[in-house]
């Protein structure tokens, strides 16, 4: 089936209802001995922010780079829009939009070069270009950094300008490759907008974080993957469901009481209590975090004192640690970075 | 309700939407306007790093210069006498000598991570490399132009005129934009942008020199005379010598765009290979 191109047309889904934004089977892509990817499968559909979940080494980088073909897979397919990432590239790059890990841009250019240059080359005249770039940069509150080089700008700016610049013409896909690593708190809500944005005006978004708060935040549903396999697939909900809605984390001030007081927890809370390695530690993972302040109470009631306690979601290690028996970071720096 | 404060680098809500829904998605330039395109980001990277110049400023001026006065008089009894003979030599020599950048430029831009970018764009594949090539244009040209000025301000005369000096110039940059492509192979394949200008130094250097630019080959053993003549670098220097002295050698120029021709088919292939298959 022939998938009109037509941008205009985007939004108007009957041209392809039911073609998925990314099939991909079986992907696999090696590295000499490494394994980078062993066997991905993911299904995306138009319109959905999709995150794609893992620590450093897992694959992330390498999928990406793969949907997005600058990467060819060893086996598996994987079709855009319906179009093969291999056989029909060249269709697929006119639909899509990548924001790399590392900046995408000319750092010896500024903010505007970089703009009207992209522009330019997705075929908008001069004129045209100039105009599509000040009205980004406007966007984007870049108006004040356009005319300097983009190697004097922080860490934020330049990952708004690498996002503007695949927003040129708003593409019907875009992949966000750990947009906000590395970014100040203020800088990752910007970006964390404009992605909201971009959702909201029709486009497909697949990004890769390590943050499981970014994915629940973000995510109409979310692929946890680890060592080059999807581990755990569905919305943050059942992510959440499936490693506890919450991780009690409590300290005591005696080592001794670390005993009795599991027994109490575990008890009031109907869940199995861990100990970490810190030795007045404990930590459970909560379905109903209601019945936290009850356990709280049952604690100070046997004469344990607490001297730390919290409420909060599961990190990704202990989403790892839940689905795989073993924490994220373990022997997992492996080949991803691109600049080896 | 969440209005972003209202800082300099604060996103405007509204303005994203619009700017989001706006853009319609224009018609692919074709393959010519792609590389000029990408000719002028290099000619946008020279205005912002002049430094980079530093060499096809600097290397016409101490070439000529040093080789004028060094051997001028040991090799055709006077400075003069032997500019008239060395010019022509000196010019191809400066600019085969800074054709490397494109290689290096390349090599730079994968290792920053935008070349993702370009070969994510639905755009003709070569015209990243043709379009740098094209900057290089400039570079070379301003080499070409610095040699010449110096060589008439101390007394060269071409016979060839002006038309003699063009067409020299441009066989010149035909032969460069050529060769160019055996760097970006290079450039494609080696690790670091540096390794790119070390590889083609090393290369270029012995083939420069041996050729026949400085001295006549008739003068030097018979071995080196032999591989001399095989260098394609002594048909440039001949053709472009007997351009500016006034007489077209159509055989050695047909030669040499068979050469020329001979280098893209061969490298420009493995050039794209290497960078579509790039890691």
């Amino acid at each position: 089936m022939e998938v009109d191109r037509d941008m205009s047309t985007r939004r108007s889904s009957t041209a392809r209802r039911g073609t998925p934004a990314i099939d991909a089977e079986g992907l696999v892509r090696k590295f000499g001995d490494n394994v980078a990817v062993a066997g991905v499968d993911l299904e995306i559909s138009p319109g959905e922010i999709y995150g794609v979940l893992g620590p450093n080494g897992a694959g992330k980088t390498t999928t990406i780079r793969i949907l997005a073909t600058l990467l060819r897979p060893d086996s598996g397919t994987a079709r855009v829009f319906g179009h093969d990432v291999v056989s029909e590239a060249d269709a697929v790059r006119g639909r899509v939009s990548l924001t790399g890990q590392f900046a995408s841009v000319d750092e010896d250019l500024t903010g505007f070069e970089n703009l009207v240059l992209i522009a330019r080359l997705l075929g908008h005249s001069r004129k045209e270009a100039k105009r599509r770039a000040d009205e980004l940069l406007e966007a984007f509150g870049l108006s004040d950094a356009a005319g300097r080089q983009v190697k004097t700008y922080s860490g934020g700016m330049r990952r708004k300008l690498d996002i503007a610049t695949s927003i040129v013409v708003t593409p019907d896909l875009i992949f966000l490759d750990e947009p906000t690593t590395g970014l100040d708190p203020r800088s990752r809500n910007q970006v964390w907008d404009i992605i909201r944005a971009l959702a909201s005006e029709g486009t497909t978004v697949l990004l890769t974080t390590q943050y499981l708060d970014e994915a629940d935040q973000l995510a109409d549903r979310i692929a946890v993957i680890d060592n080059g396999k999807v581990i755990a697939e569905g919305t943050p909900g059942e992510l959440k469901n499936s490693v506890g809605s919450g991780v009690l984390r409590v300290r005591l001030r005696e080592l001794e009481a670390r005993p009795e007081a599991e027994r109490v927890l575990s008890q009031t809370l109907g869940v199995a209590v861990e100990t970490p390695s810190d030795p007045v530690a404990l930590l459970a993972r909560v379905s109903e975090p209601e019945r936290v302040s009850q356990a709280l109470a049952e604690l100070s009631r046997a004469g344990i004192t607490v001297t730390d306690f919290a409420l909060g979601q599961p990190t990704l290690d202990e989403v790892f640690l839940a689905l795989t028996g073993h924490p994220a970071e373990e022997g997992t720096y492996m080949i991803e970075e691109k600049t080896a | 309700m969440t209005t972003p404060a209202n800082t300099s680098h604060a996103i405007a809500e509204d303005a994203l939407r619009s700017a989001l829904s706006s853009s319609k998605r224009p018609r692919r330039p074709n393959a010519l306007s792609a590389s000029l395109t990408f000719g002028w980001r290099a000619m946008l990277k020279i205005k912002h790093v002049p430094e980079q110049l530093f060499d096809a400023v600097g290397n016409p001026i101490i070439f000529t210069l040093l080789f004028t006065y060094l051997l001028g008089g040991a090799i055709a009894g006077s400075p003069g006498a032997y500019l008239q003979f060395l010019l022509p030599g000196i010019l191809v020599q400066t600019v085969l000598l800074i054709t490397s950048y494109t290689g290096y430029n390349l090599n730079t831009d994968i290792s920053k991570g935008v070349a993702d970018r370009f070969r994510s764009l639905p755009v003709w594949r070569p015209s990243v490399i043709v379009g740098a090539l094209f900057g290089d244009a400039a570079r070379y040209t301003l080499a070409s132009v610095i040699v010449l000025l110096l060589g008439l301000v101390l007394g060269f005369r071409p016979e060839g005129g002006v038309v003699g000096v063009l067409l020299s110039v441009a066989l010149i940059l035909v032969f460069a934009f050529s060769l160019s492509w055996i760097w970006t192979a290079l450039g494609l394949v080696l690790r670091t942008p540096n390794s790119v200008l070390w590889v083609s130094t090393l290369i270029m250097f012995p083939l420069t020199f041996a050729s026949n630019i400085f001295v006549d080959p008739k003068t030097m053993p018979g071995w080196l005379e032999t591989a001399v003549i095989f260098n394609p670098i002594t048909h440039l220097v001949t053709a472009v010598r007997g351009m500016m002295s006034g007489t077209v050698l159509m055989g050695q120029i047909g030669w040499l765009l068979a050469a020329c021709a001979g280098l893209v088919v061969v490298f420009a292939p493995i050039t794209m290979y290497l960078y579509r298959n790039k890691k």
